[in-house]
């Protein structure tokens, strides 16, 4: 796996221009209970995102599950009404327009979901599957339609032979390749495309990953690529957005996050990837306890009953994203020089707000006090009471 | 083969299991052997349909009947066999001496008895405990997991643990009655990775602790690396290759191996441009066994792959491959494959 040397990529060095640009988007679902069916609550599986994607670009959005990072994808495709915030896309503003002003807009932003089982229609043959957006959205005669979904069959390697077969006559890999081809169908300019490949076995997911690359060169996509997948992620994307609890912590070009990832819960995301190599030094660090509920967020950072760095300001101040160096985002209060260097809330003086070791010894000092009481009250399931722990393994 | 300083804990010889479909026979599990040394950790890796899970279901009795039926073999554990033993007897090694984790924590824990419950239950039927000593050992195997809070959490219902949570109580009751071998399928596929990184580091102390042998049934390589003191590679119903984990990812031997290993992306080192890709599909098991399964797919495939289904051939110590390209007798042949 490691025949390649190690390359330094070169920077792209043309224009880029936004092709979408998310602002402080916000999903929250309502929670109804009681006799009265009251709303008594949200749950906020998108609480306040920002980013933009640039043309020709794949911005992968990772996390685990529940972070919202599905449920960001279907917002900005509109697949909900929003609860707040701005979608453009090309300038257009979509984040507040009505559904018969969106499907103008549909045949640019297409999706492919995770499950080719449950997305396509078992009574539909493939042909008609892919037609259905044609149908829709253009004025082709039956005769060019039925040429344009041959000609999108062989685009993503499907034999033309099987145009009249349904579904479940394929496998789970041939069964997304339908998926993308039913979303090309309308020369989208940009894809979400939500797991792609997490229903499918090893051997197959390569094969969709380099379809997908070939069909972004190919017909110059854009791509938002959504995955718990971090491994996969770090092969097809131009940069990364690392997604927990509703919120963007960490977005990146692609090689430095993986060579430094900075907010500590990038790290440890990273370090909790198991390696296909026994004798990897894997310097891991160990996350206690579990998400909290998004309907009932911890004050202050999201991340902070779980992080190994932890401050007192954590549990009051929710850190605010910032531009620590060119192109790389953080909302952790490490990087904060008004936190870090300030007098209030944290101790001694540091020389670099950047530097993590020196957060790490910090934050244990501080963390017997804070965790016990906060992360209890914040998350009645999880263990986050213990004290984390960094441990390296195998030195 | 290895020189085994110890009784195997579990010996399988030739386990072969078919499906009955009104389509004909669906041959799942074919001529399977393989061994587990006491307190040894084997990893069994395969895409989905390649056997991993039938062959352990099948060797504990747990398939439904029909329409499956295993047809041959032997599964000796601790020098009985457990193909050839009576219901009750199969029902008091299950459970009690192998413990089994499976992938879903939800769907595997009764929605309607509390964790305690569950835990004690075992006990009791196993090993003929009272309530009130189940529960106090059910408390410290909740503590042995890393359940914090034991005590009051044993009143809890399956529903209020998190899916972590819930795949440690899984391993909780998988561990009541000491088992010698412990067989796990895919017990960290649902979870998330941190918490993924969290099953594993607690089964490597588990393990150290209780000395059992554990069978780890993934689809991920990188999970088998980091735990498995060897690892059996399976495809298309059939042992692909076994070896000991640094030979196999040092020197894999099976066309099928080195593909995977070169396919899965990794997280660090330095990136691929392009992904190497395992063309074509997995088999669908419906014709009889006599050819190499891996052939449609294989690129060093020749006209003997076509014919025949390769036996296993050692290539070093303790390190076999169910490829012709190490049939001693056939140097020529492998040459040619070569070049």
């Amino acid at each position: 796996m490691l025949d390649a040397q190690p390359q330094a990529e070169a920077p792209k060095t043309r224009i880029e221009r936004p092709l979408v640009e998310v602002h402080d988007l916000t999903m929250h679902f309502p929670i109804h209970s009681g006799l009265l069916r009251r709303r008594t609550g949200e749950v906020r599986a998108v609480d306040g995102i920002s980013f933009s994607v640039m043309e020709g670009e794949t911005l992968g959005l990772v996390g685990e599950s529940g972070c919202g990072k599905s449920t960001a994808g279907r917002a900005l495709l509109r697949l909900y009404d929003i609860t707040s915030g701005s979608i453009r896309i090309e300038g257009t503003e979509i984040g507040d327009a009505s559904q018969s002003y969106l499907r103008r807009y549909r045949p640019k932003m297409q999706m492919v979901f995770q499950d080719p089982q449950a997305s396509l229609n078992p009574r539909m043959t493939v042909a008609a599957i892919i037609q259905e957006p044609l149908d829709e959205h253009t004025s082709l005669s039956t005769r060019e339609k039925q040429h344009k979904v041959l000609e999108l069959m062989d685009a993503v390697g499907l034999n033309r032979a099987f145009a009249g077969r349904y579904p479940h006559a394929f496998s789970g890999g041939q069964r997304q390749r339908i998926g993308i081809a039913r979303a090309l169908a309308l020369n989208p300019k940009f894809i979400v495309c939500d797991e792609p490949i997490a229903a499918l076995d090893v051997s197959i997911q390569a094969q969709v990953v380099n379809l997908l690359e070939d069909l972004q060169e190919r017909f110059g996509l854009t791509y938002l690529f959504i995955s718990h997948d971090l491994s996969m992620v770090r092969h097809i994307a131009t940069r990364v957005a690392v997604m927990y609890l509703g919120r963007i912590v960490e977005l990146a070009p692609r090689e430095p996050l993986y060579a430094e990832p900075l907010h500590p819960y990038t790290r440890a995301l990273l370090s909790a990837v198991p390696e296909a190599d026994p004798d990897a030094v894997q310097a891991r660090v160990m996350l206690t306890g579990d998400v909290p509920s998004p309907a009932n967020p911890p004050k202050g950072c999201n991340f902070c009953t779980r992080c190994p760095e932890v401050m007192p300001v954590c549990h009051k101040i929710d850190p605010a994203s910032r531009e620590v160096r060119p192109g790389r985002h953080v909302a952790c209060h490490l990087y904060d020089p008004a936190v870090m260097d300030g007098p209030e809330d944290t101790a001694p003086e540091r020389p670099e707000a950047a530097q993590a070791d020196a957060g790490r010894a910090l934050a244990a000092a501080v963390r017997q006090e804070t965790t016990r009481e906060d992360a209890g009250k914040a998350a009645p399931d999880n263990d986050a009471g213990q004290p984390a722990q960094t441990e390296a393994e195998g030195r | 083969m290895a020189t085994q300083a110890e009784a195997p804990v579990l010996d399988v010889r030739n386990l072969t299991t078919v499906f009955r479909t009104r389509r004909g026979e669906v041959h799942a599990v074919n001529d399977v052997s393989f061994h587990v040394a006491p307190g040894e950790l084997l990893g069994v890796v395969g895409e989905s349909g390649s056997g991993k899970s039938v062959t352990m279901m099948s060797l504990i009795g747990l398939l439904p009947t029909p329409p499956a039926e295993v047809r041959r073999g032997s599964v000796l554990f601790q020098g009985r066999d457990l193909l050839r033993m009576p219901a009750p007897e199969l029902r008091r090694v299950r459970g009690g001496e192998i413990g089994f984790v499976f992938q879903d924590p939800m769907t595997s824990l009764n929605p309607v008895f509390t964790v305690g419950q569950q835990i004690a239950e075992p006990l009791r039927k196993h090993r003929g405990m009272d309530k009130r000593a189940a529960r106090a050992r059910a408390q410290e195997l909740l503590e042995l997991v890393g359940i914090p809070d034991a005590r009051r959490r044993l009143s809890d219902y399956p529903h209020q643990f998190s899916g972590g949570m819930r795949q440690r109580v899984m391993i909780a009751i998988a561990l009541a009655c000491e088992p010698k071998l412990l067989i796990a399928d895919e017990p960290t596929t649902a979870l998330d990775v941190t918490i993924q990184a969290q099953i594993i580091d607690l089964m490597k102390r588990l393990r150290e602790e209780l000395g059992m042998a554990v069978i780890w049934i993934t689809h991920d390589l990188g999970v088998v690396a980091g735990i498995a003191d060897r690892v059996m590679v399976m495809y298309g119903g059939e042992v692909a290759e076994q070896a000991p984990t640094r030979a196999l990812f040092r020197e894999p031997a099976h066309p099928y191996t080195r593909a995977l290993l070169k396919t899965v992306p990794t997280v660090r080192g330095a990136r691929e441009r392009r992904l190497t890709v395992i063309d074509g599909q997995p088999p669908i098991l419906t014709e009889p066994p006599s050819r190499c399964p891996f052939r449609d797919r294989c690129a060093q495939a020749w006209g003997r792959c076509h014919r025949a289904d390769p036996p296993l051939y050692p290539v070093s110590e303790g390190h076999d491959a169910a490829c012709f390209l190490h049939d001693p007798q056939a140097q020529g042949a492998r040459e040619a494959a070569h070049a």
